[in-house]
This record gives structure tokens, sequence and C-alpha cells, in this order.
């Protein structure tokens, strides 16, 4: 080692070694060069960006859902509120593992296949830190249990929400519908910022109808939040604008008069006021209560509603599309005054039945050996004469019954604020043509003539016709939705007018208010004890068909296969405020089940209005 | 002893034969180190207090650990650089000896077995390695005629492998790869041959493919997949260094200010105060303290530079570049990888992470760094 030492040339080694770290601090500082590069262009060249990046970690919008606008009626008795009910929803970045805390949530609660399923769904279109709802309307019970748990439940939040509430339950399920959660196809349809805090929306009835009414304006919340998705302090808040409050024309007290004069029946009772349209009864029953599916209805409990055999899901007053039989008749009575192919004077004989010419085949009048041998127009009305009507209706021809049908709102939507009314048929040439691929025979305009055969009328058109009647022609459209806050009320006045001579309306006015008040009416059943008048028709709705000279025994029929009763009314007959259509389904009779009803809902309004009406007199 | 000498001196001093050594160099004290060091630990204590989020627990420690850390610098630049020459194989054989343990015995985390569990304490023998290795190459190489002959150069090729291979097997390539740096550098200054060192650069990158598919572990590519493309795992280990980058650039020329920055705040970076801490400086001191902060690490580079040139011998100019450009490493591969420029290897930044071990191993390192800078001139 000494001789190592010795030999070893110092100068040599010293010079090497500076050389070789200067070389190393030559390294060095291209490398620090490097590092400032580095950190200059993330800092000053990309500086916005990140600026940018770091903002969008730190602030998130939060969306403050508006409350949704209450529904009154035209009394100002609430019908649609909202409630606060309390929901779980999981926060995905706050859990820990997901799947694990579903399999927790599950031991506590029995979370349901459907549940899990939409909470799936729900899932993949959530925003970061979004909390999912998994169950809605917890129980105390549920409450209590997640809340003493909640130590080993990371992500799961109770959340308060609005719960849209119907207090008057199923007398109304069919008219204002119902909220329920957005489901898939809907999410592609509404707009996702205005929806963003909101997970409900109107499904059915006025709640559909008026939905961008109702949902309001959704509000937000800017917050800070740290990586955990906490919140530590409000930056900025938008209040959430409250949607609109809708006042209906509805009285809730004759819907109510109304649902429960159906009694035990399947029926359809549609009340109108004749001076503005307004629907104040609009009754199908039996009835549906509409808060189960604002949560979600169960599937035994939808199963159960869906497979009934009185299908109370069915909204008859609107969609349930009925022969409207001789209630018809007083149409196309005026349609065969106005059109020249009947007069006042004109009267035939009835056998008691109709036959064309050159065919045997007998169109059977509903009394047996018929109405006598001079059967005007007035008694045709009054005592509801097929043979005169067959008469007459042929000799009008169908391109004339389906004018003057059409006129009085037959085979076309009213037009009503509601969704999905259906438009009934008022058959013509181009309709069977179009719809049967057939010509019009002759025998379809005989059927045509009665409100049988094709022709097809909702409730709801029915008591339009009655309400044109009623105001002499003029055509409104039905509308529940009387005011609607903050907006100026829709105009009253009629859209138009059917035109026809004063004369031809008194007489056919004159023979309505006989079909109650005559000493042969049809129904004049309902008179006793009227201290106003009721202008009506009654109608029958054959359910199966009754072969030639078949004699129909409504003992035998089994209670599904009897006719549907039919009337339609206007009163008080000389002044008239309302008009109505009431149809009792397999009720046989016009004049001894529907009628009655008419009766209830006309001295029901009379009374309940009898202040209004007496304001109005003087 | 130590105490007495000095006083001693002091009265004879003027007129002594070391009349060119000042009181501080007679204990071993390097003044300008000593305050440039200082003034990092003053930096590092005040980026920590905001990266932990006001943590007076962190801080507190943090103190206690560069208290200690002096302490061991004060202490290691007692031994003189003769001493710490001849005995350099002691740590060294002494690591290598633990490091086997290690493989057997030690305590797993995270799938590495890095530990050795002493009972009262855990440490990580890797860290002796960090200082001994270098100190053996520098020791050996010292003694030989440089440039080392080739069969030097072998045996100095195989004291690096040694403990490198040996962490390289925990698995901990990041030390690893640190633990070759430090004892390569005593080579290539030492004068290794520049046709070896390209041949070696030529043959690493023809390695590279097999280490990729044959030797690297799933979450070792997954950390080099990453760098490349961070956004492709946007929540997984692409996270950091979105979190760290996002930090930096929002931080701007001059920061968003002590304690304001949102990214670190609000939590959205991880190990804020201990890897990352210099994504914390950056986003709430700017460029500017990053510039600041480099700027404190190159004079201390630069001390570290001098104090090689001025050595007294070959041993001690060998071990104080070593230190040097290793303390350099440290720095360049953190603040590489927290921006993004490097894989993610678990390296804190010198003096400003949270952290006693990394402390205490550098200032073993600075320690002996002042060791070589007060010895006395040798005759001749």
């Amino acid at each position: 080692m000494i001789h190592e030492r010795a030999i070893k040339d110092h100068n040599r080694e010293i010079r090497l070694f500076f050389f070789r770290l200067s070389f190393a601090a030559l390294f060095v500082l291209m490398l620090v060069v490097l590092l400032l590069w580095r950190y200059y262009s993330l800092q000053v060249l990309h500086h916005q960006d990140f600026v940018t990046q770091s903002e969008n970690n730190r602030i998130h919008v939060l969306p403050i859902p508006p409350t949704r606008g209450l529904i009154y009626d035209r009394n100002g008795v609430l019908l649609a509120d909202n409630r606060v009910g309390f929901s779980l929803s999981l926060v995905v970045e706050r859990s820990n593992n997901l799947d694990e805390l579903l399999d927790k949530l599950d031991q506590l609660l029995d979370l349901e296949a459907n549940e899990l399923e939409r909470f799936a769904s729900l899932l993949k279109r959530r925003k970061p830190y979004e909390p999912v709802p998994l169950r809605y309307n917890l129980t105390e019970q549920e409450q209590g249990l997640l809340a003493v748990n909640e130590y080993r439940l990371p992500g799961v939040e109770i959340t308060a929400e609005m719960i849209r509430h119907y207090p008057v339950g199923e007398y109304l399920g069919h008219v204002l519908g119902y909220v329920g959660r957005i489901n898939d196809q809907e999410i592609r349809e509404l707009d996702p910022v205005r929806y963003s805090g909101t997970h409900v929306t109107g499904k059915s009835g006025i709640e559909k109808f008026y939905e961008s009414e109702l949902m309001g304006t959704v509000g937000y919340e800017y917050v800070e939040t740290n990586a955990r998705g906490r919140v530590m302090r409000l930056l900025e808040r938008i209040d959430p604008k409250p949607g609109m409050d809708l006042q209906l024309s509805l009285d809730i007290r004759l819907q109510e008069i109304a649902y429960n004069a159906l009694g035990e029946e399947r029926g359809a009772v549609v009340v109108l006021d004749t001076r503005t349209g307004g629907v104040l009864a609009l009754v199908s029953k039996p009835g549906f209560d509409p808060n189960p599916f604002v949560t979600g209805i169960s599937f035994a409990d939808y199963r159960a509603l869906q497979d009934s055999p009185d299908q109370p899901l069915f909204d008859r007053a609107m969609q349930g599309q009925y022969p409207p039989g001789s209630t018809v008749k007083p149409v196309f009575a005026f349609g065969a005054l106005e059109s020249g192919a009947v007069s006042e004077d004109t009267r035939i004989s009835d056998p008691g039945f109709y036959s064309l010419e050159n065919s045997i085949h007998r169109y059977r009048d509903w009394k047996k050996g018929g109405h006598g041998a001079r059967v005007d127009l007035h008694d045709a009305i009054v005592q509801s004469c097929d043979t005169f009507f067959y008469t007459a209706g042929v000799k009008m021809g169908i391109d004339q019954l389906n004018h003057y049908g059409i006129r009085f709102g037959f085979g076309k939507r009213t037009g009503i604020d509601l969704p999905s009314e259906r438009t009934g048929i008022m058959p013509s040439r181009d309709w069977k043509r179009g719809a049967r691929g057939v010509a019009w025979y002759p025998g379809d305009t005989v059927n045509t003539s009665i409100g049988q055969g094709f022709m097809l009328a909702t409730p709801l058109q029915l008591a339009v016709a009655a309400s044109r009647l009623a105001t002499r022609g003029e055509i409104r459209s039905p509308r529940l939705v009387s005011h609607i806050e903050g907006m100026e009320d829709p105009p009253t006045p009629p859209a138009g007018h059917i035109p026809g001579t004063d004369q031809h309306w008194d007489y056919v006015l004159n023979a309505m208010k006989d079909v109650v008040h005559g000493a042969r009416g049809t129904a004049k059943g309902i008179a006793k004890g009227l201290t106003y008048t009721i202008a009506g028709k009654t109608g029958t709705a054959q359910v199966v068909g009754i072969r030639q000279d078949e004699k129909y025994d409504a003992e035998q029929l089994a209670k599904r296969q009897r006719d549907h009763a039919l009337f339609i009314a206007f009163a008080p007959a000389d002044n008239p405020r309302i008009a109505m259509s009431i149809i009792v389904e397999n009720g046989e009779h016009g004049s001894s089940t529907a009628a009655p009803i008419a009766r209830v809902m006309a001295d029901s309004y009379l009374q309940l209005y009898s202040q209004e009406i007496a304001d109005a007199a003087n | 002893m130590l105490q007495t000498e000095y006083v001693r001196r002091l009265h004879t001093g003027a007129s002594g034969i070391y009349s060119d050594r000042s009181g501080w160099q007679k204990i071993h004290v390097d003044i300008p180190l000593v305050l440039l060091l200082m003034a990092l630990a003053a930096v590092g204590l005040v980026v920590l207090w905001s990266a932990s989020g006001q943590s007076a627990y962190y801080v507190k420690r943090q103190g206690i650990f560069l208290g200690l850390g002096f302490l061991v610098m004060l202490t290691a630049a007692q031994f003189s650089p003769r001493i710490l020459q001849r005995w350099a194989f002691i740590p060294y054989f002494t690591g290598i000896l633990l490091l086997v343990a290690v493989l057997f015995h030690g305590a797993d985390a995270k799938g590495a077995q890095r530990w050795l569990d002493l009972g009262f304490f855990r440490f990580q023998p890797s860290e002796i390695l960090r200082v001994a290795s270098p100190l053996m190459l520098a020791s050996y190489l010292g003694r030989r005629h440089l440039p080392p002959s080739v069969k030097h150069m072998l045996i100095a090729l195989l004291l690096i492998a040694l403990p490198a291979v040996l962490v390289g097997l925990e698995p901990d390539l990041g030390t690893a790869l640190l633990i070759f740096a430090a004892g390569f550098f005593v080579l290539f200054l030492g004068g290794l041959d520049w046709r070896y060192l390209c041949g070696a650069v030529l043959g690493a990158m023809v390695a590279a493919p097999v280490f990729w598919f044959f030797l690297l572990r799933e979450y070792q590519k997954q950390r080099i997949m990453t760098l490349l493309d961070p956004q492709a795992d946007k929540l997984g280990a692409g996270w950091n260094i979105i979190q760290s980058t996002t930090a930096i650039g929002s931080g701007g020329l001059d920061g968003k200010g002590w304690i304001q920055g949102t990214q670190s705040q609000l939590d959205f970076l991880p190990e804020s105060h201990t890897d990352f801490i210099i994504a914390v400086l950056a986003e709430e001191f700017g460029l500017v303290g990053v510039v600041v902060l480099l700027s404190l690490y190159l004079l201390i580079i630069s001390r570290g530079v001098l104090i090689s040139l001025r050595a007294q011998s070959m041993f001690g100019r060998l071990l104080a570049g070593s230190i040097t450009l290793t303390f350099f490493v440290y720095i360049f591969v953190n603040m590489g990888m927290v921006s993004g420029i490097l894989p993610v290897v678990g390296v804190p930044l010198p003096m400003v992470s949270y952290g006693g071990t990394s402390i205490v191993t550098l200032m073993l390192g600075f320690g002996m760094l002042m060791s070589i800078s007060t010895e006395k001139k040798r005759p001749g």
C-alpha cells in the first residue's frame, strides 16, 4: 500500500477528477435547466389550463330542484301538494366499495330487485359526487336502522326531498294523473339542465299536460368541495323558481258527488260549464289512487290494477269510445232541419221497423210495434223513435250526417287540456274506405243515424255536444285549468258558432226539454220534484249485436254484456249553466240508470252555486 | 475533549501551525453548508405547515427530526476522512448482511419486504447503504491508481451492484437505482473509462425490454405507463400525477399564497406533506418559490462541489463528489416525478418532505462532507 501510494501520479489523478467533476456539474446544470423548463411550462405556459382544471376540481355545481306548482280546484281546495319524504341515496365517490355497501344495505333493508335495477340505471347517468337515490320514502324504522349503522356505511346519505301528494286520492286519479320517476325514455326527451335536480316528471293527466308550467326553474349552488366531495363552503346560490300553481275549473265537491252517484257501477260523468267550457267534473269510475305511483308502485299492486276486470286505470271519460246511440239524435235532428231533409211538419208512420227500398232487411225500432202512425221530429226526440231517424238519416245521407256530427264535435279531439284524449269515430265514406277498405253501404247510413254502427264517441265528446246544443252552437274546447299563476287567464268567448236558425235550435232544445218534462219523455222519471228545467236525451249503446227479430232479454244476458246506459243533458234548460254526459256501463237504459245521475248533478250544482246564480240574475 | 482542544487552540491559535484554521473548522463545522441547510430546513418547515393542513404535530415532529439530523451531521463530521476510509467496510458489510436478513425475515408492506422489525423500531437497511455504498467505493478506489485498472473496475462494479441487487430484490427498484447511482458516481469521478460507460448505456438500452417483460412487476410497469399517459387511469394511478401537475400549473408565476392552495388544502393532492410536497410549494408560492428552492439546492450543491475540489485526499474528493451528486439526484427525481417527467418512485424531496429517515440519512452524508471540508491540510 505504501509502495502503491508512492508511485501514484497525484497531479494527473487530480486533473482527471476535476475534469470528471466538471463534466458531472455540467450535466447537473442541464438537468436543472430541464426542471426549470418543465416548471416554467406548467406554471407559465399552461397556467390557465391548470387554473381551469383546479377550479373544476374544487367547485361543484349542485342543482336545487324547484318546488312543483300546486293544483287547486275552482274554490281553492288543494288537490296536489308536496310533502317532505326521506330517501336513501348513495354517493359513489364516498363509498369505498360500492358492491360491499349494497350488500350491507341489502342485509339491513332487503333491497328489491327493481330498486337495484333502477339504481343501476341512475348510476350510469350520474354526475360526480351526485347522490344517487336507492330507496324513496323511507319509513321511520328504516331511517332508524340507517342512522344506527351510519358509521359502517360510508357513502350513504339520507336526503329529504319533496314528494307529490294527492289529498283526494282516487276521485281525481284520472284527471290529475301523477308524477313519477323519470324513466330511460323520458331522460332522452327532457332538458337535462332543467331536470338536473329533479327526479320526477308528470306521467299523465294534468301533471303531464302542464308539466312545463308546474315544473319550475332549477336553482344552483356553487360549492367548494374537497377531494372527498365534502362541501367546504358555499360560494354562490341561485334560488330555484317554484313551478306555477294551477287552478282548475273543476269543483271537487261535484267531482265527488258524481263519483259517488255512480255507486258500484262502472261509468263516466262529465260536467261542463256551458258559459266557459270549463270542466266541472270529469269522472271515470272506478278510479285509482295516484299516490303509490309517485314513489314507484310495487309490481304486485300494479298488476292488481292492470288485471282488474273493472279496468280502474282506463280513463273512460276521455278514452272510452262508446256508440253514442240515441244521445246523438238531437244533433242529427238539428242537422235534418238545417239541411232541409226534414221539416217541423214532417210526419212518418212507424210500424216498429224500417226497411230500405228494395230490401227486406228490417232495422228495428227499440219499441216493438212502433211509436204510431203520425210521428213527427219532436215525438221522435222525446220518445227516441228510431224509425223516424232511420228515415231522416237516409234522406240526409251520410255526408250530411257526418257534416253535422263533426260540427258538434264527434270524430275529433275536443281539445281538452289533457293528454291521451281519443277521437271516437264519426263515420264517412272516406273513413270507411280508409279504415275498412270497403265502400259505404246505405245500411251503414241507417245505423249511423241512431248513433250505432261504426259511430263511436267518448263521454267527453258527448258532453261537448250537449254543451253546443245548450249554447245554441257555441264552439268551445273543454278546459280543466282556468288559471295559471302569474299568467293571463285564457279567453272564455267561444271559438266559433255552429250556424243555425233560431227556430231550429228552439225546436230541438224544446224537444230535449220534453224528454224530461214531457208526458211521454224517455227521461220523465227524473222530473219529479224539479224546481227548474232540465233538457236531455237518453241513449242506449249495444254491447253485443242482436240478430234480426231476436228478442233482447236483459235477464238472460250476463251483466257484462248488457247495454250501456247513456244520457246527455243541460240545465237549467232555459238558461243553461251546465252541460253533461253520463254513461253507465251495462246500465241498460239511459232513462233508468244514467238520467238520475244527471238530476243529482244538476241539483247539486244549482244548490252549490245558488248564490252565484242569484247574483248573476240581478 | 473536543471542547478542551478548542479552548487550548484558541490561546495558541494566532501563532500556531494551523493558523488558517478557524475555530469552526476545528470542530469540523462548515459554516456556509450549515447556514444553507438551516435555510433549507426553514423553508421546508414553512411549506410543511401548509402541506400538512396546519398540523402542529407534523411540524413539531419534523423539527425534532431536523434537530436530530443536525446532531447526526455534527457527530459524523468528527470522524476524520482517514478513519472513514479505514472503517468504511463495516457499515457496508453490516448493511449487506441486514439486507439479506430482510429478504428472509422482513416485514411485509404492500407486497415488498423492506423493513426490518427490531421490536422497538422498524427500519430499512437500504437506508444504510445509501451512505455506506459510496463510502465503501470511495474508500476502495481512493487507494487505487486512477483511472482504475480493469480488475479494480470489476471489483468496484461488484461492490456497487451487490447492495443494489439486494435492494432490487425486495423489490424496491427506486432505492436500488439510487444506491447504484451513489456508488456509480464514485466510479465515474474516479475515471471510469468512457468506452465502458458508453457500452453500459448501450447495454442498458438493450436490456430495457428484458427488464420490462421479465423483471418489472405489474405495479412498476403501471407507474411507467401512467407517466406516459396519466389520463388513461384518471382515478387510479394517474390521479396523483394529474393532481400534482394541476397544483403546480395552477400556482402560476407567484402562486396562490401560503395556505391558499386549493389543490393541497382541499386534499386533491396526494402525499402532499411527503413525496409530493414540492407541488404544495409550487401551488402556493408559484414559479418564484420553485426557483428560490432550487437556488438553495444549487448553492448547497455548489458548496459540495467546492468541498470536493478542495478535499485533501482522493477518498475525500470521490466521497464528497458522490454525496453531492446523489443529493442532486434526489432533487431531480423528486421534482421530475411530481411534475410528471419521471415515473412515480418513492423519493422524498431532500430536507423538505416530512420524514425522519430521509433527513437523518442526508445529514449523515452532509456530516461526512463537513469532515472532508474541515480536514487538516496534509503536508505536501
